[in-house]
């Protein structure tokens, strides 16, 4: 039987100092076949597939490919066994062009003829359906154009086992269908992908089979024909959750930032927000929908007093009565004049938490100013700690264990905690979720849902436009900087909003809410 | 028009120093090393390329102008690159905070170049200096006599020493190397994006190491060209400091190019002996002294408002690389 596997893993572990990251995984690639590699945050998807690529090595286990064991001790040794790995962080020179970056390591041929290698990457391209710019450099690249590189880089390499990290989680809905295309494409082609994802709808969508790891264990490889949603889930968290987001109306929203005709220009004098206008209510959850980078981070940046206003207003309505106007005031006055925003920065490690720091640190960063006495209060930060470490379930060895060496999806969990901990009035955040599993996802929704009926306004910028849909009450999409739109979040669809989001949709304003 | 005449060809003998210790840095640089230590190596280069030449002449009963350079640069370039094979070690194999290893780079070469030059000087009794036949030659100029002799183009293109002309080779090949060769490609991408470079499958621990030893060694040189030259074959302590810092301000300066090394050592030349052919009697030498760095920080705030990403820093000098970090 196992001689058919393109890939065989047999009783795979990987530790890293105390925390055991895989534990005895086994598991099998075919050709021709899309393999879906399902599991929550920190179940070890990504050291698994690390493994493959020659990234990391394991600490005990075998890998055999078409039936013979091999050793893959770098990079390198990866792509003689003909494995390509498409990793979260997208690995490009940014100074390089597209060809420059594709040549990078290829020892065959002699000479550096960068035409040769445009010619071969055009015969890619035409293959697969792909488009590149050889001579672009990545700095000028879009992230869509960036991952498709990345794939053609893989495929230039003569790779037949491809794994991509997460690869929709940056892209647009009609991105996300052209990769979904072209990865078909490489299936016909007989090729073996797997894909790590944490999607639901685009493993039912994409693959053929689904293997599901928990907590660095592997729990069973299916047929996603015979398989839905919710068994997934239930595999993946190991207990039945249910998938759908609880909506409740709050009875009496009341208007808590008005925002007014808001622009901005980043360091470079470009202008990142065009006379943004906007309102966001108490007891509401307003969804903000837009292409990366069209100005989300910059919108929340310039409420939170951590970008300067060029123009416009931000009127705060307190609940006990009263309007403060924001623009002008530092993000410390803005807290003193008893508005509180929280807030979780697109760039969780680099703005929101100290990499080096426990939790214990990290919750005192907004506790530090409290109290009168010249030492700081341990006590409290530590509680809350505590308290964070159980509500959320962060997976770490302790509470002084640095953030920074936790996974992804736990580190969030310290950062969002720790923002909804200050029971704000305004919470905002954006990307709550990126690279978080189903249940910490929904663990969050839940979170900002309670805040929601607190009474708090809560702005949620986000990436995936099915959650939008369904956790906000209205949604606001941005596309260069201006508002194309605000929709009503229960009767809108996806296709009007993903439109919205790459057009200036005038009639979009029709269905402002 | 002799003034200016004159401020060139001293700036080129100034500048030669420069050049070396520049492009030495420039290639370090390039592999994401960030090696604060020049001013150590090239002192460390300084003293051990004279005291090469010193013995070699001593020992010899007929020496050679081709030897003695041969020597020179092979001593100065072996100082050079055992004190980057130290630098390498710490802060490719061990991971230690470069700033940190090459600031006590910088001390611990400044010492051995200190103790060498000491030593010699000791051990001969009075000073350490080679006979005025070597001294002229290493200044002379290897273009035929008829070139120099063109009125104003003459001496500043043709007059220079041997030291130049090797630098302004060295600076294109590298130029060529970096831009157009595969394996300067890939050198390139281990100081852009090491971790790119490892999954691409390139073996970034013996770039970064090749590297900084031969840039080391080309830096070292510089120490030697100084000492040989400018100093007239004579060892003094206090000689070449400031030299080493000089060559990392104009690696900036240059923002990475060995091309605009030629002419960025030339202009700090000219910047450094500038109080010597420019003396305006009321500012003091040391007000000159800092001009090379004022220069520095001026390119450094254009280059910073322009922001071009093709003239930026390599991204990731100056950080360790661990393939397992997380």
């Amino acid at each position: 039987m196992s001689e058919e596997f393109a890939i065989e893993l047999k009783h795979l572990t990987k530790r890293f100092g105390a925390i055991t990251a895989n534990d005895d995984v086994s598991l099998g690639l075919r050709r021709g076949e899309i393999l879906a590699l399902l599991g929550e945050n920190g179940s070890g998807k990504t050291t698994l597939m690390n493994m493959l690529a020659g990234i990391y090595q394991p600490d005990g286990g075998e890998i055999y490919a078409d039936g013979h064991p091999i050793s893959i001790r770098s990079p390198r040794d990866a792509y003689a066994h003909k494995i390509g790995m498409i990793h979260q962080h997208y690995k490009l020179v940014n100074v390089f062009s597209a060809a420059e970056n594709i040549v990078l390591g290829l020892s065959d041929e002699k000479k550096l003829d960068l035409k040769q290698t445009n010619a071969r990457v055009a015969e890619i391209c035409a293959r697969y359906g792909f488009d590149v710019d050889p001579k672009k450099k990545v700095y000028d690249m879009s992230v869509s154009e960036k991952q498709t590189l990345e794939i053609v880089k893989i495929l230039y390499r003569g790779a037949d086992i491809l794994i991509l990290d997460e690869p929709t989680a940056v892209l647009t809905p009609q991105e996300t269908t052209k990769l979904f295309a072209i990865l078909r494409n490489m299936r016909r082609d007989n090729k073996a992908i797997v894909i790590i994802t944490h999607k639901l709808n685009e493993v039912m969508e994409i693959s053929d089979k689904v293997a599901v790891l928990r907590k660095g264990k592997y729990i069973g490889t299916v047929n996603t024909a015979e398989t839905d949603a919710q068994k997934l889930t239930d595999m993946m968290v190991g207990h039945s959750v249910t998938l759908n987001i609880d909506r409740p109306i709050f009875d009496a929203p009341v208007d808590r930032l008005r925002v007014k005709g808001l622009t901005c220009y980043d360091a470079e004098h470009v202008k990142k927000l065009d006379r943004v206008t906007f309102t966001a209510r108490g007891g509401e959850i307003l969804g903000i929908a837009g292409i990366a980078g069209s100005g989300q981070k910059e919108l929340l940046e310039c409420v939170a007093g951590l970008c300067p206003v060029a123009e416009g207003s931000i009127e705060y309505d307190p609940p006990e009565g009263g309007s403060v106007e924001l623009v002008g005031l530092t993000p410390m006055q803005i807290r003193r004049h008893g508005v509180a925003l929280a807030f979780v920065p697109e760039d969780r490690l680099g703005m929101g938490l100290v990499g080096s720091m426990g939790m214990t640190g990290n919750m005192m960063l907004r506790s530090w100013k409290r109290g009168k006495n010249p030492f700081v209060n341990r006590r409290q930060p530590k509680a809350l700690a505590e308290k964070v470490l159980t509500d959320l379930e962060v997976v770490t060895p302790g509470i002084d264990f640095p953030v920074r060496r936790l996974s992804g999806g736990n580190v969030q969990k310290v950062l969002v905690g720790r923002e909804i901990a200050s029971s704000p009035n305004v919470l905002m955040s954006a990307y709550a979720v990126r690279g978080l599993d189903i249940n910490t996802s929904y663990t969050i929704y839940n979170l900002m849902t309670e805040q929601k009926m607190k009474g708090c306004a809560v702005v949620f910028v986000g990436e995936d436009l099915d959650v939008l849909l369904e956790l906000c009450d209205r949604i606001l999409v941005l596309c260069g900087g201006r508002v194309s739109g605000v929709v009503d979040a229960r009767t809108a669809t996806k296709e009007e909003i993903g439109l919205m989001m790459t057009s200036h949709g005038e009639e979009a304003e029709a269905h402002g809410a | 028009m002799k003034l200016i005449t004159d401020l060139l060809v001293a700036a080129i003998i100034y500048g030669t120093p420069l050049m070396f210790g520049t492009l030495g840095e420039i290639l370090t640089e390039k592999s994401g090393n960030l090696n604060l230590g020049v001013e150590g190596i090239m002192f460390m280069g300084g003293a051990i390329g004279l005291g090469g030449v010193y013995y070699y002449e001593q020992a010899a009963s007929a020496p050679s102008f081709a030897v003695a350079l041969l020597i020179a640069l092979l001593c100065a370039f072996l100082a050079g690159a055992l004190a980057s094979l130290i630098f390498s070690f710490l802060t490719t194999t061990l991971r230690t905070n470069q700033n940190v290893t090459g600031l006590a780079l910088a001390i611990f070469g400044t010492g051995v170049g200190q103790f060498v030059g000491e030593l010699m000087r000791l051990k001969a009794g009075g000073y350490v200096t080679v006979s005025n036949a070597l001294k002229s030659a290493f200044t002379a100029s290897p273009m035929p006599a008829f070139l120099q002799k063109i009125p104003v183009v003459g001496p500043i293109l043709f007059g220079a020493n041997w030291f130049f002309y090797i630098g302004v080779v060295l600076a294109v090949c590298m130029h060529l190397f970096l831009k157009k060769s595969r394996v300067g490609l890939y050198l390139r991408s281990v100081g852009e994006s090491p971790a790119t470079a490892d999954a691409a499958g390139i073996n970034v621990t013996r770039y970064k190491y090749l590297a900084t030893i031969i840039g080391g060694g080309i830096s070292a040189i510089g120490g030697m060209i100084y000492i040989t030259t400018s100093a007239g074959c004579t060892w003094n302590n206090e000689g070449l400091s400031g030299e080493g810092w000089l060559a990392v301000a104009l690696v900036i300066f240059c923002l990475w190019r060995p091309l605009s090394a030629i002419w960025g050592s030339v202009l700090f030349g000219a910047l450094m002996i500038l109080y010597v052919r420019l003396q305006v009697s009321f500012i003091p030498t040391e007000l000159y002294k800092i001009l090379p760095y004022v220069v520095t920080v001026i390119v450094l705030v254009i280059t910073s408002l322009r922001n071009s990403k093709d003239k930026q820093p390599p991204e990731a000098l100056g950080l360790a690389y661990f393939r397992e970090d997380r």
